[in-house]
């Protein structure tokens, strides 16, 4: 099986692992739409949705009454309601850039998957080496140039749509998120002028950067600071990444493109049914990847705690069986490591956003200018001045 | 009422970073996240009737199985949005109820009209008309909301009577007192 895989070409191999990483993502992307509506259902006291239910499914005794009452099903349903109603095409709209538009939002959000590493495995040598479709050195700013296509979609639906409202939707989006584009790159940079060190070969691969999450306690020297994740290092810089990635990702407080309450529905005012559906997709699909970066850069990645890297824990697996430390059962659970801090981020996504109300506007711009901006600069600065002592001494 | 100037602070360095405000709300979410859910989920748990609720107006009979209802109309005559609809109709002398003048023949309460104000309970002379605790009213036709006689009394049943009226009055005739 492996040397049949290992025998196609490499394209071919490309597309297929792509393609499993693509059937990964969506069905996270569907199931966090209702994860969403649980969340929001909590918090507010309710149950949330507990009726859908297929038959057959409600034969099996325990587990089927579970799966409905946490409404698995209506995932489905909703899924099915989406490809089946009708696609209604506004007579008014732009056509070409109109169906343009939501296919524009899918290909970033599942392009940038490509250079974020998931996992790693153990090589017969110990060597940690990272899962990931395309492990290239330009990691950073390979995600950060593709998801910065995604603007383009909501740009392009809010304008094809022809009516005031996406058109607004679509302005506020642009400005948006050019905005704090800037201080999410800013505040990044911190963390890749610690990693490349002078003398080591230059990098802004992340997996380079979890490696560097990765040390082992070695009592009070500086070598400890090799197992400290960086949002310890960093609070900063961790801070404005993530408040950044709330504004990159539309999420409240700053979904100023959508904003239901003045602008009807924002960009995807005149989509509805499938094209709607892709919008949401590549939504949760773009909070994944934005998580994961979080967590490969901030969390440590697949490493399960500060000081505790994965290569430690398999270590101590394999005392208990060898069975354990087979690279396959290293990468699902580093993967499962990995997963794990993404959908609590994920959750912490949701938690925030059925606790704070939109911003404002005028305040969402002065807090990507005149706060956040300046808050990024004064960060790289202090750190680019503390390492430059550092590295001295 | 002397005027009291209240200091406008301005906003502390804290409070313009949104941070302890937005932490303070996320602790209050987590609190209602993990607190017992409020919904009562309906078709399953239905809510507690509370005394003297207003529900679907329905006919009853008396411990002896006796018809309330006289057909005076009142009831018909004061309903606001005009949903009671009444045939009169005679009994029979030789009857068991023969004392009782009339009863009607056919009622009606039309349930797309009914408001349930309950002014024809409280008109009622013989307490035969009560809004008792049934508030859901469905169907899938106009024809199927008008509840007729046979529907009323099986929804509203019998109730228990305190004056038994009518037999008092059959006792006062049978000792020669006519008009009681």
């Amino acid at each position: 099986m492996i040397d049949f895989y290992l025998s196609l070409h490499p394209v071919v191999q490309g597309v297929l692992k792509g393609l499993a990483v693509i059937l990964v993502i969506f069905p996270i992307g569907g199931a966090c739409s209702m994860a969403e509506r649980k969340v929001s259902a909590w918090i507010q006291g309710r149950p949330g949705p507990n009726r859908a239910i297929v038959p057959w499914v409600a034969w099996i005794p325990i587990l089927g009454p579970f799966l409905q009452r946490l409404g698995i099903f209506h995932v489905m349903a909703d899924g099915g309601k989406m490809l089946f109603k009708e696609d209604a095409l506004p007579g008014h709209v732009n056509k070409f850039y109109f169906v343009l538009a939501p296919i524009v939002a899918m290909i970033p959000a599942l392009t940038t998957v490509v250079a974020v590493p998931f996992g790693a495995y153990l090589d017969t040598a110990g060597q940690v080496i990272p899962l990931a479709l395309a492990n290239v050195d330009i990691g950073m700013l390979a995600v950060f140039a593709v998801s910065s296509m995604g603007v383009y979609s909501l740009i392009l639906a809010g304008w094809a749509s022809n009516s005031k409202y996406p058109f607004l939707g679509g302005v506020r989006a642009s400005a948006q998120l050019i905005s704090y584009e800037l201080s999410m790159t800013l505040s990044v940079m911190p963390v890749f002028l610690w990693v490349n060190a002078p003398g080591r070969e230059a990098t802004l691969g992340l997996a380079r950067v979890v490696e560097f999450q990765s040390g082992s306690w070695a009592g009070f020297t500086s070598a400890s600071w090799g197992g400290v994740w960086f949002i310890f290092i960093m609070p900063v810089s961790a801070f404005v990444f993530i408040t950044a990635l709330f504004a990159e990702t539309n999420r409240q407080p700053f979904d100023m493109p959508e904003s239901e309450a003045d602008l009807v529905g924002g960009f995807h005012t005149e989509y509805g049914a499938f094209k709607w559906g892709l919008f949401f997709v590549a939504e949760y699909s773009a909070m994944l990847i934005g998580s994961g970066v979080f967590t490969l850069l901030f969390l440590g990645g697949w490493n399960p705690l500060p000081w505790v890297p994965l290569a430690d824990l398999v270590g101590w697996l394999t005392h208990l069986s060898p069975v354990l430390g087979h690279p396959i059962v290293v990468g699902l659970l580093s993967i499962g490591i990995f997963l794990g801090k993404v959908l609590a981020l994920i959750f912490f996504f949701m938690w925030v956003r059925w606790t704070v109300p939109r911003f404002r506007y005028d305040q969402v711009m002065e807090i990507g200018w005149k706060k956040l901006l300046p808050l990024a600069i004064a960060n790289l600065l202090a750190y680019a001045i503390g390492i430059a002592f550092l590295e001295r001494g | 009422m002397a005027i009291v100037p209240l200091e406008r602070k301005p906003l502390t360095f804290a409070e313009r970073t949104y941070v302890p405000q937005i932490l303070a709300g996320l602790r209050t979410t987590w609190q209602h996240l993990v607190k017992p859910k409020q919904t009562l989920e309906y078709p399953e748990q239905r809510p507690a009737i509370p005394p003297g609720y207003r529900g679907v107006p329905t006919l009853v009979m008396d411990p002896n199985g006796r018809e309330k209802c006289v057909s005076c109309q009142l009831c018909e005559f004061v309903c606001p949005p005009k949903a009671i609809r009444i045939t009169p109709g005679e009994i029979a002398p030789d009857a068991p109820t023969g004392h009782v003048e009339k009863a009607p023949k056919e009622f009606e309460i039309d349930m797309l009209r009914c408001i349930y104000c309950g002014m024809c309970e409280e008109v009622c002379p013989e307490e035969a008309i009560v809004l008792q605790n049934q508030f859901s009213m469905t169907g899938y036709t106009r024809e199927e909301m008008v509840n007729n006689k046979a529907r009323l009394y099986e929804l509203g049943g019998t109730l228990p009577d305190s004056h038994f009226k009518w037999d008092k009055k059959k006792t006062a005739e049978e000792h020669g007192n006519d008009r009681h």
